[in-house]
């Protein structure tokens, strides 16, 4: 834990790394930059404007959301080890993508939308309905049960995970591969088209959360005692599950599924500033960010020209982070 | 002004939880609710919290329904103390304590809001675990710093006379002998101060030496209401509890109730 006199120190830190690694980010890739010759034309301004820098814009919104959703889903649970992938939302985009590189293919190429549209706005609904479905299960007389709600998730997802399953089964060779890279997550589909659909619900869903911080603190304390504290509990928990489902749509949609950010973002920061939402919720935000931008630019410049997938990267170095955590910290993660 | 529930019904998983119940929380009074395992105690103090309306009568705080009360100036005025203890991340004690004062929307940083939190942990008996991390401590610890978070809740400005309430589900579950005797004292200088609180024991003697007032429940019936000496008479507990009962004379001159043994009986 960071003593009391670096607290107020936390968010600027973070953000001053942020930019910083944003910097480098900007200037690593396989084309070099001539900063002093910006203005003209040629390869340069097309790799930093068109290449490079959607990407990392796309990185800073996703690892800030990410991680803050993460956050809020293991305040709503009440369990540290919660996720926003549990409501279903990554496994309903999933499935969509699954169609829509498989079955649809031929259909989706007759739709009036841009190609490069139909995967995005496929897997945000599915998303959304599957999420919808999970959410809708778990009420009960007005009151959304979270134990409930965990569970028909996982049920949920089983079941579409074999749906992916069935799919892969009839796929061809390009159809199985196309899919397979959109699971494991990677920021270099989206161009500015799609940023800027997604952007907003992106900005507006991380400038919002922190506001929420108290209401999330009392939700620590158990529902029934939240209540007791004066707070509108099922309204303040619908709110915050449309805003988490929404956020994660968007982000999945956009990049596939990136997996540990929302899992070891939030313990990192809990461990450094404790739980309290009001530091945890912009901390995160920005810590996720940055670890996101960071990786992104290992997975694209590492094995240049080839690329690794950015979700296989985070996992993989946020599994053995995570398992560190756990099992060094237990108590101060709050496990028994 | 009153904490009042007026011939409350409840009915849950097809049987009647409480058949037209009446209680009263007076302001400054240490009300104990006893009775036997599932008589409906817990229901009733649930009921007077507002978590759920009752399926007949009314629960009123200054003649005013609960659902008609804004949550938050409710929660200004009463504040409970649940059993269990869901809360299972790092916080410190400190930040437990501040949670109690999210009902009045202030800034957290204030003086006056940290005199709020200070005067609570001090009334709580739990001033020496401040600033110690909420997860490492003991049962009868977190016990401390709950009742010092729910009196933070009810902390008023000194220009505010309303009254307040604090409702506790057994306080003195899982403490030992003496932090039993340590928060009924507490509870006790709590209605001296005019706070009205009503708290769920077990314990027929715990009730006996701090209580003002008995309510007894059994199978969801207020069996019957009152001093505490009135209230719980051996034979009337010998009946409730199916165990024989007798009084016996303290040496300070108060008494005690005690459980007969059957197999001395007679013995010298």
């Amino acid at each position: 834990m960071l003593p009391g006199f670096a607290r107020p120190l936390l968010i600027p830190g973070l953000l001053a790394l942020l930019l910083a690694t944003v910097a480098v980010a900007l200037n690593a890739g396989t084309i070099d930059i001539d900063w002093s010759a910006l203005g003209g034309d040629g390869a340069a301004p097309t790799a930093l404007l068109q290449l490079r820098l959607p990407r990392i814009v796309l990185a800073v919104l996703i690892g800030a959301v990410l991680a803050q959703t993460g956050a809020v889903a293991q305040a709503l649970f009440r369990n540290p080890l919660a996720e926003p992938g549990l409501i279903g939302v990554s496994a309903g985009a999933a499935l969509a993508a699954a169609l829509v590189h498989t079955a649809l293919t031929g259909f989706a190429s007759r739709l009036a939308l841009p190609a490069s549209l139909v995967l995005p706005v496929a897997a945000f609904a599915g998303g959304l309905a599957a999420a919808a479905i999970v959410l809708r299960l778990a009420r009960r007389d007005g009151q959304t049960d979270m134990t409930t709600l965990l569970l028909a998730g996982t049920a949920i997802n089983a079941f579409v995970a074999a749906l992916v399953g069935l799919l892969s089964a009839r796929a061809d060779d390009a159809g199985l591969r196309g899919f397979t890279l959109w699971m494991y997550g990677n920021l270099g589909r989206a161009g500015w088209n799609e940023i800027a659909i997604a952007a907003p619900v992106l900005l507006a869903v991380a400038l919002w959360l922190p506001r929420e911080a108290r209401g999330l603190d009392a939700l620590l304390l158990g529902d029934t005692e939240a209540a007791h504290l004066g707070l509108d509990v099922e309204r303040l928990k619908r709110r915050l599950l449309v805003a988490v489902v929404l956020a994660t749509g968007a982000s999945v949609s956009l990049a596939g599924v990136i997996g540990f950010v929302g899992l070891v973002v939030p313990h990192a920061i809990r461990l450094l500033a404790g739980p309290g939402h009001r530091l945890l919720l912009p901390a995160s935000a920005l810590l996720g960010a940055l670890l996101l931008t960071l990786a992104d630019t290992v997975a694209r410049t590492a094995a240049a020209p080839a690329e690794w997938p950015v979700g296989a990267l985070t996992s993989a170095l946020g599994a053995p982070f995570f398992l560190a955590l756990l099992l060094r910290m237990r108590s101060r993660i709050g496990l028994p | 002004m009153t904490l009042a529930a007026t011939g409350v019904s409840l009915v849950g998983d097809g049987r009647l939880l409480l058949d037209d119940v009446s209680l009263q929380l007076e302001p400054g009074t240490l009300h104990v609710l006893l009775g036997p395992n599932g008589a409906g105690k817990s229901t009733l103090l649930g009921l007077l919290a507002g978590d759920r309306a009752p399926h007949a009568g009314r629960v009123t705080l200054d003649d005013r329904a609960l659902p008609d009360w804004p949550p938050a100036q409710l929660a200004r005025r009463r504040a409970v103390m649940m059993q269990r203890d869901e809360l299972r991340f790092p916080f410190s004690v400190d930040e437990v304590v501040a949670l109690g004062r999210l009902p009045w929307q202030r800034r957290e940083r204030s003086p006056a809001e940290q005199a709020a939190i200070r005067a609570a942990l001090d009334e709580a008996g739990a001033s020496p675990l401040s600033g110690r991390r909420y997860l490492a401590l003991s049962g009868g610890e977190r016990a401390r710093v709950q009742l010092a978070r729910a009196l933070a809740q009810i902390h008023a400005d000194t220009d505010d006379p309303a009254a307040r309430y604090l409702l506790l589900d057994e306080p003195t579950a899982s403490l030992d002998f003496a932090f039993q005797h340590q928060v009924l004292t507490r509870l006790r200088q709590l209605a001296d101060r005019g706070v009205g609180v009503l708290a769920i024991l077990q314990d027929p003697n715990l009730a006996l030496r701090h209580a003002d007032q008995v309510s007894l429940l059994a199978q969801g019936r207020l069996m019957a209401s009152g001093r505490p000496e009135k209230v719980l008479e051996p034979a009337r507990l010998s009946t409730l509890y199916g165990l024989p009962i007798v009084a016996a004379a303290r040496p300070d001159g108060g008494c005690a109730l005690l459980v007969e043994d059957a197999l001395r009986k007679g013995r010298p």
